[in-house]
């Protein structure tokens, strides 16, 4: 009864993002801060990890093609493939989880411990309106991040590749090129953007609704990182039943 | 003024409210007293359209909050001021922003226009020179003040404090006593303030309603509160030696 309890709040959550707008002069600047606080502040850590699996990915590769009759490009369109269709948008997506997501929970649910979201209340301000929805916004510019762990993802895999004596850089080249299918890209930020309402909302959800004090905080922010990664992992294989199969 | 009629809160099989009837006149100083878990904090609640009562009205110069639309009651908010007990003061803002949060939200004033009234209000308030502080840098009665600014920069016809001067020392409580008591009056509001502090009874209580159990026990002023017979009040008035003291000399003096 819980679990429907809590689908059904949600939902009824997301409904209120949209009711009740905040002035727009007010929510324009939550939203630029959001994106900074969301988007730029996580390109680092997208770019580190995103350069150095990319290179992983390749180097793995290279080591399982044991068959001479193999030829080297393959390397590059594995590389390709992995990062673009899974690694750039589903694992960095879990990785957002944990920071964006945690964030999220953390900043709405001590709002919550110290009042403030019933300061906004008392005003007569749609306090889900004004907390989430600018976090949702900012986050419909997730899949420029995605591009970024994508180009990167490709880029270490090069450098892994060449530095490491894999294969030639001319292979490498020819293996990204290879079969190339539009369609892919255009799968992998639909479901970005998926992964992406799911980032702004779940979380909000967990900090926005959360009860008790500062360890509930923390609480909070685990159950949220969790939720928001098994809803990741389910939508993840729905949309590829449905747009890949 | 606010009228309440016979308010009935409940969550779950807690009963918490059970009944409650009272009045708030414009430009006195109201305070509902009583011991934790007396149900303070929910009537409070109740009066700001936190928790939606289960039966009972409450009406702000005529108009039935039950019976108004989102939109009017929206509007209604608009004109209510708060203080909690916490202050919660948006950590994100430095004070002068928090101060001028209500007016960027309500008004189609300029900046310069907002700034200006958040300066008188900060400036009344006696925070002429903290408008760039965050709030974690303030002491915890320069946050009581800052939130006392916030809550009446928009010109509230309602001010609602739940125990404004929790965590003060002596002096600073009965300086945000006063504080609120000369707001009030200066602005002919209808203020409403939630305690346990006898010292602030003593300071401002123009009427006094005293909840026990969800249930209203006593109702009159600062001056008839040490002159009640009634046990419940009697109990949790001179509870400390001070007053059980002055309680003494009263009834030494009545025989």
């Amino acid at each position: 009864m819980t679990y429907l309890h809590n689908i059904g709040a949600y939902f009824i959550m997301i409904k209120d993002m949209f009711r009740k707008p905040t002035k727009w002069s007010v929510m324009k600047i939550l939203i630029f801060k959001d994106i900074d606080d969301l988007i730029i502040g996580s390109l680092g850590i997208v770019a580190f990890i995103s350069f150095f699996v990319g290179g992983v990915v390749t180097i793995q590769t290279a080591l399982n093609i044991t068959n001479p009759l193999i030829p080297k490009y393959l390397v590059g369109f594995a590389t390709r493939q992995s990062v673009i269709l899974e690694f750039a948008p589903t694992f960095i997506s879990i990785i957002m989880a944990g920071k964006v997501g945690s964030f999220i929970t953390s900043s709405i649910g001590t709002m919550r411990v110290t009042e403030q979201i019933d300061a906004l209340e008392v005003m007569g301000i749609n306090a889900i309106n004004y907390l989430v929805f600018p976090k949702f916004i900012a986050l419909m510019l997730y899949p420029f991040v995605i591009s970024i762990a994508m180009f990167l993802g490709i880029l270490g895999g090069m450098a892994a590749c060449i530095y490491g004596g894999f294969s030639t850089l001319e292979d490498y080249i020819t293996g990204i090129q290879m079969d190339f299918i539009p369609f892919h890209i255009t799968y992998a930020f639909i479901k970005t953007f998926v992964f992406a309402f799911c980032l702004a909302t779940i979380p909000s959800f967990h900090g926005y609704f959360m009860k008790g004090g500062a360890l509930e905080v923390g609480k909070a922010s685990t159950t949220s990182f969790v939720w928001t990664s098994v809803v990741i992992i389910l939508v993840n294989y729905i949309l590829t039943q449905l747009l890949l199969s | 003024m606010i009228e309440v009629q016979n308010l009935h809160k409940s969550f779950g099989e807690a009963h918490i409210l059970k009944g409650i009837s009272t009045s708030f006149e414009n430009g006195k100083t109201s305070l509902v007293i009583g011991q934790s878990g007396s149900g303070k904090t929910v009537f409070l609640k109740c009066l700001l359209g936190l928790f939606h009562p289960e039966e009972g009205s409450i009406s702000y110069d005529g108009k039935i909050y039950s019976e108004l639309n989102s939109n009017e009651r929206r509007d209604l908010r608009s004109e209510m001021g708060m203080v909690f007990q916490g202050s919660a003061l948006f950590d994100s803002m430095t004070i002068l922003e928090n101060v001028m949060f209500p007016l960027r939200m309500f008004t189609k004033q300029s900046l310069s226009e907002m700034q200006d009234r958040a300066d008188f209000v900060l400036k009344r308030v006696n925070l002429a020179d903290a408008h760039n502080k965050m709030p974690s840098e303030a002491s915890g009665g320069m946050q009581k003040r800052v939130a006392i600014a916030r809550a009446i920069v928009n010109k509230p016809k309602y001010l609602f404090c739940d125990e404004p001067n929790s965590g003060l020392d002596p002096k600073t409580a009965i300086v945000i006593d006063n504080l609120i008591q000369e707001i009030t009056e200066e602005y002919n509001i209808t203020t409403v303030i939630n305690s346990h502090d006898m010292n602030s009874v003593m300071e401002i209580g123009e009427k006094i309603v005293f909840l026990k159990d969800g249930i209203k026990a006593w109702e009159g002023s600062k001056e008839t509160i040490f002159k009640t017979d009634n046990e419940v009040v009697t109990d949790f008035v001179y509870s400390s030696e001070l007053f059980k003291k002055v309680r003494q000399m009263y009834l030494e003096e009545r025989q």
